[in-house]
């Protein structure tokens, strides 16, 4: 169980506004610094472990470059809602241990209001108003990386290799 | 007798060893190749194979390119390269340095063959769809993972079957028909899906042109963008020096079904151009604004290949440049370089006084260091105007045809490239 607040984004968020190709050289920490500054300037800056973001159509649609998923989860978002998302980012959010539910609801959320999440159970609960949001669940396969921390860590596994605590 | 198969289907369930596989499961598949570049390559994948202690699967399945900061025009871009280098001795792996840009080179060195399974760790890999093959991008982890276990969990997608029938008209090129297809379809419409382009508008293009159409495959949100393999694939690989086994068992089942079927008439389309700030902003350029430009720029995997810098110097012979307006060519390889110069495109292009960049994504996704400044108007043949991607944030960007690049950079605003051709329109 986790908990955080709502982030509110609209459509079609790219990976270029994710990861802005001019930071793409720079660190990690850097690069997550400017995550969505062209639409949400304050974003980054906002943004604290256990926050989830709710967006609309083709979240992540872009190029295939895994920081616009690393910088999120780097900034501590754990999940994201979206109508659809764009493949790649998908893909690579699951593998980065990024939960990710796709949803044809229509959701009125506030932006900041506190939200707590139930990865496994897929359940959503917006504390202010007491009110849930059922998901449907990642499916087994996906499930399992999303749980081990991602695919590194399963890789780990399969490899041999004892787990340490920090991620890469 | 046997299950129909669409062309995705019998390429991934020959890779995941399954006489049958079917839309919505998800299978573990076995790949044939694994293309990497200098940006999501090395420096991101290296730390998780070592953290493995992973050996590459099959150093001969593995091809890095080095595309995304050539030159290096900054200390971090060249510390890049330099570690791009030398994993690429260490991990004895082909390695193409400065040829150009991945997508293009990568069939240029006929690694690309009908039928089989690959990865790319960039987001155009369904180019590799054009010659038949199932290729699609995945993120640097994903790649690593690849690396290091030679397989990769697919969910074997449906079949969105794209059919254009009949002639282009004159100025008409492939790069419309993708315009168009991101305004009807959106960008969302390939769901994620296979994408299979036919019809017999499709069969007449050249492999270059069919290489634009399955590249942006990715603005339509699909996975791969599928063109079953025929005799112009063959002849291309014989070109390159490479062999083509048995392509013929490369295509759907007569019988096999799409999810989706949609069907365009070729002969009706105009040149489109996509207003900022998204491929899905196309329309006819007969309906749109025609702004007046500061930057043409022709670049990309997506518009700078031999066939594109062909398409542009039609336009541009014995012609300039309007006043005040940059023509910027970063052509896709140096082969295709080497060609255009044989061929007297080059000098087409320098003496209407375009400035000719690296071999290299340079400012297609902002690399480099021709970016695009503050409210800049640029019309463009690559495949993505999303905002601040190719410089500030204020700049706009127009994606167009290479004619339609050229003929804008002739007359200092967006321009028919039918009314250059014709003489109607002079600068
Ligand atoms: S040229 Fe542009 S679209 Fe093509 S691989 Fe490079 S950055 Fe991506």
């Amino acid at each position: 169980m986790t908990s955080g607040k709502a982030f509110v984004l609209g459509n079609d968020i790219d990976t270029d506004m994710l990861a802005p190709g001019q930071y793409m050289a720079a660190p990690i920490e850097v690069l997550a610094s400017h995550c969505l500054e062209t639409i949400a300037p304050e974003f980054a800056e906002n943004v604290q472990p256990g926050d989830i973001i709710f967006a609309g159509e083709n979240f992540g649609i872009g190029s295939s470059r895994e920081q616009a998923a690393q910088a999120l989860r780097h900034l501590g978002i754990v999940a994201i809602v979206a109508r659809s998302f764009g493949g790649i980012f998908y893909r690579n959010a699951i593998n980065l241990g990024l939960a990710v539910f796709e949803t044809t609801s229509d959701l009125t959320i506030k932006s900041g209001e506190p939200v707590s999440l139930d990865t496994e159970r897929a359940m959503i609960t917006f504390t202010d108003r007491q009110e849930t949001l059922q998901l449907d669940p990642l499916p087994g396969f996906l499930f399992d990386i999303v749980k081990s921390g991602g695919l590194v860590a399963q890789l780990e596994k399969r490899f041999g290799v004892t787990r340490r605590d920090t991620q890469p | 007798m046997a299950q129909s198969m669409n062309l995705a289907e019998k390429i991934i369930s020959r890779a995941s060893g399954r006489s049958v596989v079917t839309p919505g499961e998800i299978v573990v598949a076995k790949v044939d190749l694994a293309m990497i570049h200098d940006s999501g390559g090395p420096r991101r994948v290296e730390p998780i194979l070592k953290r493995l202690g992973a050996k590459l699967f099959d150093p001969e399945r593995v091809v890095l390119i080095s595309d995304h900061f050539v030159p290096g025009s900054d200390p971090a871009s060249r510390e890049i390269l330099e570690l791009t280098r030398i994993w690429a001795r260490e991990r004895q792996i082909a390695f193409y340095d400065g040829e150009g840009i991945c997508h293009v080179v990568l069939p240029e060195r006929g690694h690309l063959k009908p039928g089989k399974f690959v990865v790319g760790g960039d987001s155009h890999s369904p180019t590799g769809g054009a010659f038949g093959a199932y290729m699609f991008g995945v993120g640097a982890t994903e790649m690593a993972g690849v690396l290091a276990t030679g397989e990769i969990w697919i969910k074997v997608p449906e079949t969105i079957l794209i059919e254009w029938n009949g002639a282009l008209q004159p100025g008409v090129l492939a790069k419309d028909i993708m315009l168009a297809l991101c305004a009807n379809l959106g960008m969302g419409g390939g769901r994620y899906q296979a994408v299979q382009y036919s019809g017999s508008t499709i069969s007449a293009l050249s492999m270059q042109e069919r290489m634009t159409l399955s590249n942006m495959a990715a603005e339509l949100g699909a996975q791969a963008g599928l063109i079953e393999p025929d005799e112009t694939t063959a002849d291309y690989l014989r070109s390159v020096g490479a062999e083509c086994p048995d392509w013929r068992q490369w295509r759907r089942d007569a019988d096999a079904r799409p999810a989706e079927h949609h069907v365009f008439e070729a002969a009706i389309l105009e040149p489109q151009v996509a207003a900022p700030h998204s491929p899905a902003n196309s329309a006819a350029i007969s309906e749109t604004d025609r702004p007046d430009i500061d930057v043409a720029y022709i670049g990309a995997c997506t518009g700078a290949k031999y066939a594109d810098l062909q398409n542009a110097a039609e336009l541009l012979k014995g012609q300039t440049l309007a006043p005040n307006v940059e023509l910027l060519i970063a052509p896709s390889s140096k082969r295709d370089q080497e060609r255009a110069r044989a061929a007297g495109l080059m000098k087409i292009f320098e003496d209407a006084g375009a400035k000719i960049l690296p071999n290299a994504c340079g400012i297609c996704a902002g690399y480099g260091t021709a970016r695009l400044g503050e409210d800049v108007t640029c019309i463009s043949s690559t495949a993505r105007n999303f905002k601040g991607r190719m410089g500030a944030a204020s700049s706009k960007v127009y994606l167009a045809s290479p004619y339609t690049v050229a003929a804008s950079a002739i007359t200092g605003r967006i321009t028919d490239p039918r009314d250059i051709m014709s003489g109607m329109e002079r600068p």
